[in-house]
């Protein structure tokens, strides 16, 4: 479904982000990325969707590049993949409604959606989204009402109303307490299995990782160093991809500012 | 009795010559200025004692009865500043929309914008005014049209100040789910804008109400034409009833719109 081959990322300024990464992943997969700070993560993650051009290599999502798409083919694209960010990127003046009624722009014409009116299918699609992620109650309260985790939830729904492929999720529980990090986590797994939908999500936490993926991807410095399921994550593992072992607080969840 | 023993020196206070200097320098220019243009306290005096019999002949009573054929021209100058500042805010959408960089990015168009805006905002509504009246004859037409280029100029650029500094989240989440510009336009940035922009129009609708209440001066209309007129003939009880009615209608229109602003952020 997406085949990344031989990518590499350098930024104007000179960083090498990225050095030669190939990943395939499968239709209904749970793939975490961990690795430090500064690794890769985001980057590689913004490479899938062009948030970020990549400078070698290709991507190729249900056999489409998205180096060559443009314009309406790379919006066509994207609209098949969800994304969601560690600030949640609401629109907080707007209500929650607005809010995920928007994964459903790139479904119209613009000059249709101008004036905010949507087909009565979609707010059922927005509706149901909601649902999902147990905050269908909240939707017509204005965003910056909402707690933290609640914001999460309702970027989530937003990126559901897409009806995407596969979700992208650059570090979501990062700015969430420990309680709604589990929360949050449980909702994507959940989705993942209900919706059989392909997820591929950057963290922090090399414990959350191994919960809740299939899959885990190590990098190192730019460079894909592990990829193999979670069963496989030993020291050894860890010591390549964070360059040193882990202290016992770390495996619990506090790998944040481990020094490069 | 102080014990406490210092780990290194206390550092020197330093000069305070190059204060001295500055502040020297500072009253140099004043005296310096007012050499240049000549001014002089004793014609400042002379001035302010022919300005207070004026006064009193303007305002110690001033002319209550004429006050009503007032009406008219007063009513004629709150239409031109809000005719004005109504089409100007329209005018100016666009405007900001191109100018501000984290839109188009199109730093070519962008850049030609900006400067456009910059050289237009310089030239006071006045001059405008001014400029129209000679072109489309007097009355308030060209009053109008000045108010709207100035307008335009005025909310185009505090409204791209408003569009740069919007939260960007918002953008990249829509343009990440395959957005296009005119929708991220209209999803991500106009309700992050919104009472902004709204405040800026009774910003400048305020600023306006002052420039109009004086374009009657160059022709363009409204209640300084009139104000012309009676200190020509001379009649300065009725010059001072106009000046007042000014006031009170200025600092009203003032107050209401000061005070929707501060509910609107
Ligand atoms: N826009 C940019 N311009 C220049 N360099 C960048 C840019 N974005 C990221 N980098 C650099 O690229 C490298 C990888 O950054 P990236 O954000 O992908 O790391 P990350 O693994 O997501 O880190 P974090 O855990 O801090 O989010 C870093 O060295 C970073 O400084
Ligand atoms: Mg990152």
């Amino acid at each position: 479904m997406l085949d990344i081959r031989n990518i590499s990322k350098v930024y104007p300024n000179g960083v090498r982000a990225l050095s030669d990464v190939s990943l395939n992943i499968q239709k209904g997969e749970f793939v975490s990325i961990i690795g430090l700070s500064g690794a890769g993560k985001s980057t590689l993650l913004r490479s899938i969707n062009k948030m970020i051009e990549i400078t070698e290599g290709d991507i190729l999502f249900q056999g489409k590049s998205i180096k060559e798409a443009k314009g309406k083919e790379l919006r066509m694209i994207r609209r098949d993949i969800g994304m969601i960010f560690q600030s949640f990127n609401l629109v907080k003046r707007s209500r929650v409604i607005t809010n995920v009624l928007c994964g459903r722009i790139a479904y119209h014409s613009p000059f249709v959606t101008f004036f905010g009116l949507f087909p009565k299918e979609d707010k059922m699609i927005a509706f149901e989204a909601l649902d999902r992620v147990n905050i269908l109650e909240k939707a017509y309260n204005r965003a910056d009402e909402l707690s933290g985790g609640q914001m999460q939830r309702v970027a989530i729904a937003r990126s559901l109303a897409q009806e995407p492929i596969l979700l992208l999720a650059d570090e979501p529980v990062a700015s969430l307490d420990p309680l709604t990090t589990i929360q949050v986590m449980d909702d994507l797994k959940r989705i993942n299995r209900e919706l059989g939908l392909t997820m591929l999500v950057n963290l922090h936490h090399v414990d959350l990782a191994i919960k809740y993926s299939t899959r885990i991807i190590g990098l190192q410095g730019g460079r894909l160093v592990f990829d193999g399921h979670s069963k496989d994550v030993n020291d050894e593992v860890l010591k390549e991809i964070y360059g040193r072992e882990l202290t016992s607080s770390e495996v619990l969840g506090e790998v944040d500012d481990a020094p490069a | 009795m102080r014990q406490h023993k210092f780990s290194r020196e206390i550092p020197d206070k330093p000069s305070d010559i190059k204060r001295y200097l500055s502040i020297t320098l500072f009253f140099l220019l004043i005296y310096a200025a007012g050499r240049f243009t000549r001014f002089s306290l004793s014609e400042l005096f002379d001035g302010m004692s022919e300005g207070g019999g004026l006064i009193k002949e303007m305002f110690f009573p001033p002319d209550w009865a004429y006050m009503r054929r007032l009406l008219e021209p007063m009513q004629e100058t709150i239409q031109i500043s809000i005719v004005g500042t109504f089409f100007g805010s329209i005018v100016a959408i666009p405007l900001a929309i191109v100018s501000a960089r984290n839109f188009l990015r199109n730093p070519i168009l962008t850049g030609i914008f900006r400067n456009f805006l910059g050289i237009f905002r310089t030239i006071p509504a006045l001059v405008f005014a001014a400029l129209f009246a000679s072109i489309f004859g007097f009355g308030s037409f060209p009053g109008i049209l000045a108010l709207i280029v100035f307008t335009a100029g005025l909310v185009a650029k505090l409204g791209f100040e408003a569009i740069e500094s919007i939260d960007p989240g918002p953008v990249e989440a829509l343009e990440s789910s395959g957005a296009s510009k005119l929708s991220i336009l209209r999803f991500a940035i106009i309700p992050q804008i919104l009472p902004q922009y709204l405040s800026f129009i009774l910003y400048s609708f305020e600023i306006n109400i002052r420039a109009s209440a004086v374009l009657g001066y160059v022709g363009a209309g409204g209640i300084a034409n009139y104000y012309n007129r009676t200190l020509s003939y001379l009649q300065y009880a009725r010059a001072g009833s106009i000046v007042l009615m000014t006031f009170v209608v200025v600092m009203l229109l003032d107050l209401v719109s000061s005070k929707i602003r501060e509910r609107l952020l």
